[in-house]
């Protein structure tokens, strides 16, 4: 208690604002939480009762470990601390196990481990020089950053209702992303190799991380006009790095290979029988697709241009089937999206090489790439906007166009995050945090910002206001009315298809900054 | 206010606080057959959505006065009434008359604690914010932060969304503060109107009468009792005859009806304290049973005496030197001392005294922190019994970290910061060597909360030993009443102390 009086009696409102938003999660604790809560008993279970070479073979609970090794080592070395809240939480056969017990351990560890996030959020704001402006705290940017980042409302509930371990690994990537603000390439990328081991949806953004130590630190000169200096390469560079991912990837799947299970763990990670969009369509590229193949279908039906048995049942009852059947457009196969994907990550990754600015340009391209393979990607969780707006946060301090950018992902994609939560006790929770950030986040930023133009236009304004009557309609009226039975997945289909709207737009306004901004060596004073 | 942003960030973490505490469980769930306050409450809907208005406060054979009958003021009444017709839009089961006993589910619990949320944005919390704005002499930053601090304060977020008080707290204190408010900014008839609100709303509030009362009749004498005073004192009674009236305008015509709810707010039968409650008595009762020793109404006479005894010089004061620092110090202590002497005390009752405290955040944002803690810890028998030691935990930390931050209370602890300069001044005329009372200040805030924290832990992972179940309980009560005592002093030594250092700074200006 002294300690804690110490630490905060010296203005020290870091550490307030990390406290502040520990306890809100402490606050949590009761609420709902998603089966994605016995996944994870499930895994301790796992981990802790079976040798290694079970650990991706094990079965007898549906929610097979299907993350990298590091995350099962992960949670093996929680079950040893679980062992003294509740032995029976660890063992494999007492499916859906939820003791008040493994509750309160469970919880605890997400908000234990939610430290790392909090030095890494330390260390992104000594890196960040935001806009300089007023001496008053609030309107510091590095104050505003770090509210933006620690009491990130996509975190708090996907992590802290939803329950998931998101915290620690943003931690682990805004931590490599502030080493390689730092210039320390070496650590930025032994981190961010750790990361990939831990959990491999963030080789969404290993293309900008490849690219950028290969052309910023491989290669130790530019020409005058920026170009790529071909003569400075450094070998000695291009070897540390290789040994490093090497050396980390060989402790994290060595075990496995020298079991010669390393087919087993791939088709455990990589799941390709899944659906092409989660049982919530995740506000992407495909949700417009699905949308508007529905709209079709409809009207099809209305003309009689379609025949009414020809299409699939799933398809017009409900929005929550796994596998969606277009009944119009053409199916999309997993193929089809890996290259789309490729495509929209194409341009940034060319401008990363021909347009090099600095770590900057690198953080562009890293949420350039999280959100074209959002955009794009096969079965996408809607959680998955988290890794674009975590690191968009970081730039939307330092100029008024991504801060404009930043608030339109943010509150659309926070939006988007609300069917995950759809019990009643949690409503006012969802509502109440969301319009904290979102009022915090708009209005500081404008404050921020105040000399510069205004942050939205008329269309856009009127975009994200419409959010309110869309969560009216959908929470409030549309359980009410009668159409509740016939098109139950009306509000899912609502607000994926309106988020996917606003995302797009947010993605594309990105792309158009970062092609269309000026080369570096105007830019570059430093 | 150009920083409106960062009083609305302020009220939602208020509300998301409070919302996240209402997930807990309540008083007397699951507990048959008298369950607790909660069951209360939804009691009360059921008999005023049920029975005509001229048998709530009789018993009768629908209207068993012994199972949580009604014993507040009509205005309860009504808020009971409003909430059983929303209620029985959405399910007639919750207020169903006889059958409804004891009702319990997920539904209905989300029901009973969004009408205390409700309740709490419409009345306690634009009360916050208003007098928060009306704050002088301040920055923004500060009026901003002094507003989190006083709605993050713990003890009536756990009563009112933990325990789920008998009566919305939140309601009662809100239009008090209303009423604080208005005679604060001389907008004297509308704030006595609100007092009377709060008033009819909860008996309880008599605590807070006084100060009232001495303020509005100060600044009638400071009027001139023949011109402008007059009329301000007729135009005041009025107004408080009037309100009355029309709050008791069902139970006014017949003059039992009117008896009948007057005993059933007063019951001066029960005993002089319930439960563990920190106030003199209950201590006292430690080393002496008063409540055996004493007959009751001899009982009754001496807490009228000690009560009045205390709260006399500061009410006088106020009456000869209205000033609105002073009434907000007088409510303090008037407070303060009905809870620690008068007769039948609820532990809860200290929100009483914590609220009049939470306005003078600001100005001895030291004592005032540390009051707060004080009043949460003395409700922590309370708060464990209904399984709410996370939050109460959680809450009281937020609480303490938002305080220290926002006023960096450990640097504030010098004698012009404890409001103490001109009463040690007054007595280093006698004792030259008095200077040392910050640190001593200082030392017993440490060793008290050093003591909250231990006392806390044994509560919760010893066991009490056979021969003294209550040994936690009674300790927690004692410690506590203790440090209310020496509360009492202090507030009352401001108060006394108070005009003497402005002449001195008007001297010296």
């Amino acid at each position: 208690m002294a300690a804690l009086g110490v630490a905060t009696s010296g203005g020290n409102w870091f550490s307030a604002l990390a406290l502040g938003v520990t306890l809100l999660k402490c606050l949590l604790i009761p609420t709902y939480h998603s089966t994605d809560f016995e996944v994870h008993r499930n895994w301790l279970a796992i981990t802790h009762s079976l040798p290694v070479s079970q650990w991706y073979y094990e079965e007898t609970s549906e929610w097979t470990l299907d993350y990298p090794p590091f995350f099962a080592w992960f949670e093996y070395a929680l079950s040893h601390v679980a062992k003294y809240f509740d032995q029976e939480m660890l063992n494999v056969q007492n499916l859906n196990y939820a003791s008040s017990k493994t509750l309160l351990f469970q919880r605890f560890s997400v908000i234990f481990t939610d430290i790392l996030f909090v030095y890494a959020v330390h260390e992104c704001c000594k890196c960040i020089d935001g806009k300089k402006s007023g001496k008053e705290l609030t309107e510091k940017p590095k104050f505003i950053l770090s509210v933006l980042l620690l009491w990130n409302f996509g975190l708090l509930i996907v992590d802290h209702i939803h329950f998931q371990y998101n915290g620690f690994l943003m931690g682990l990537m805004l931590l490599s992303i502030a080493r390689l603000f730092q210039k320390r390439h070496m650590e930025g990328a032994l981190l961010f190799a750790v990361l990939l081991h831990f959990k491999h949806i963030y080789l969404y953004v290993a293309p900008a991380y490849g690219l950028y130590l290969l052309r910023s630190y491989c290669f130790t000169a530019n020409k005058p006009d920026g170009s790529v200096r071909w003569n400075s390469f450094s070998f000695f560079r291009l070897i540390s790095l290789g040994l490093i991912v090497f050396l980390v990837s060989a402790l994290s799947l060595g075990p496995f290979l020298a079991l010669s299970q390393l087919p087993q763990v791939f088709s455990r990670l990589f799941p390709f029988k899944r659906g092409l969009c989660h049982a919530y369509w995740a506000p992407n590229f495909w949700a417009l697709y699905n949308a508007l193949d529905k709209v079709l279908s409809v009207i099809g039906l209305k003309l009689k241009l379609l025949d009414p048995n020809k299409i699939p049942k799933a398809s017009m009852t409900s929005g929550l089937v796994q596998q969606f059947e277009h009944t119009v457009l053409p199916s999309v196969t997993p193929l089809v999206t890996l290259i789309c994907t490729l495509i929209a990550i194409l341009p940034s990754i060319f401008c990363l090489w021909f347009k090099p600015q600095g770590p900057k340009g690198f953080l562009r391209c890293l949420i350039l790439c999280a959100l074209s393979s959002f955009m794009f990607g096969w079965h996408v969780h809607e959680k998955a906007i988290l890794l674009a707006i975590l690191p968009m946060s970081l730039l939307s301090v330092g100029k008024a166009g991504d801060a404009s950018i930043f608030l339109i992902l943010t509150t659309t994609g926070h939006y988007s995050l609300f069917p995950l939560l759809f019990t009643a006790p949690e409503l006012p929770i969802k509502i109440l945090l969301m319009l904290l950030f979102t009022v915090y986040s708009i209005s500081s930023l404008k404050t921020l910002f105040r000399k510069e133009k205004p942050l939205f236009n008329w269309m856009e304004t009127f975009y994200l206001l419409g959010l309110g009557p869309l969560e009216v309609f959908c929470e409030f009226v549309f359980p009410f009315t009668s159409w509740k039975l016939k098109y139950s997945f009306l509000p899912l289909l609502l607000t994926s298809a309106y988020c996917a709207v606003g995302i797009t737009y947010a993605w594309f306004k990105l792309y158009v900054s970062v092609l269309t901004d000026p080369p570096v060596s105007k830019t570059k004073k430093q | 206010m150009e920083k409106w942003y960062l009083m609305t960030t302020v009220v939602l973490i208020g509300l998301t606080v409070r919302w996240t505490v209402s997930l807990n469980s309540y008083s007397g769930a699951g507990k048959p057959p008298m369950f607790g306050d909660y069951e209360a409450q939804r009691h009360w809907q059921e008999i005023t959505f049920n029975l005509p208005i001229k048998q709530w406060y009789f018993n009768s054979s629908d209207n068993n006065l012994l199972y949580w009958g009604l014993d507040y003021p009509p205005l309860t009444a009504y808020h009971s009434l409003l909430c059983a017709y929303v209620a029985k839009v959405i399910n007639p089961d919750w207020i169903a008359l006889h059958t409804s006993r004891g009702y319990e589910s997920q539904a209905h619990k989300l029901f009973m604690r969004a009408t205390v949320l409700i309740a709490d944005l419409l009345i306690y919390i634009p009360a916050v914010v208003l007098y928060c704005c009306c704050l002088k002499e301040m920055s923004t930053k500060k009026k901003v932060a002094n507003a989190l601090c006083i709605l993050l304060y713990p003890g009536l977020i756990l009563i009112d969304y933990g325990h789920f008080q008998d009566r919305y707290n939140s309601v009662s204190l809100g239009f008090a503060l209303w009423g604080i408010l208005g005679v604060s900014y001389h907008w004297d008839l509308l704030g006595s109107l609100a007092f009377c609100l709060a008033l009819n709303y909860k008996q309880m509030e008599l605590y807070h009468s006084l100060p009232f009362f001495c303020f509005l009749l100060g600044k009638c004498f400071k009027k001139g009792l023949k011109g402008k005073g007059l009329v301000l004192l007729i135009k005041l009674a009025c107004t408080v005859v009037a309100s009355f009236v029309l709050c008791w305008l069902p139970f006014v015509t017949e003059k039992e009806q009117a008896l009948q709810v007057l005993r059933r707010l007063f019951p001066v039968d029960r005993g002089l304290f319930e439960d563990k409650v920190a106030n003199i008595w209950c201590s006292l009762s430690v080393f002496l049973k008063i409540k055996n020793i004493l007959p009751h109404h001899t009982q009754i006479k001496i807490s009228f005496c000690f009560t009045l005894l205390s709260l006399l010089p500061a009410c006088i004061k106020l009456i000869f030197q209205p000033s609105p620092k002073g009434f907000r110090y007088t409510l303090v202590t008037c407070a303060l001392s009905f809870f620690l002497f008068s007769f039948q005390v609820h532990e809860k009752s200290i929100l009483l005294v914590s609220l009049p405290v939470c306005l003078v955040l600001n100005e001895i944002p030291f004592m005032s922190t540390w009051f707060l803690l004080v009043s949460t810890f003395s409700m922590l028998p309370l708060l464990l019994k209904d399984d709410l030691l996370m939050p109460t935990v959680v809450t009281v930390m937020a609480f303490f970290i938002a305080c220290a931050t926002s006023f960096s209370i450990f640097g504030k602890t010098s004698e012009e910061e404890l409001q103490l300069k001109s009463f040690s001044i007054s007595v280093r005329k006698y004792l030259p060597c008095f200077t040392f009372l910050p640190r001593v200040i200082q030392r017993l805030f440490l060793m008290s909360v050093i003591t909250m924290v231990l006392l806390t832990l044994m509560t919760v992972t010893l066991d009490p030993p056979q021969k003294f179940p209550d040994l936690f309980s009674v300790l927690v009560c004692f410690v506590s009443c203790l440090k209310f005592l020496f509360f009492l002093v202090y507030f009352n030594i401001i108060i006394m102390w108070d005009s003497k250092s402005r002449r001195n700074q008007k001297k010296t200006d």
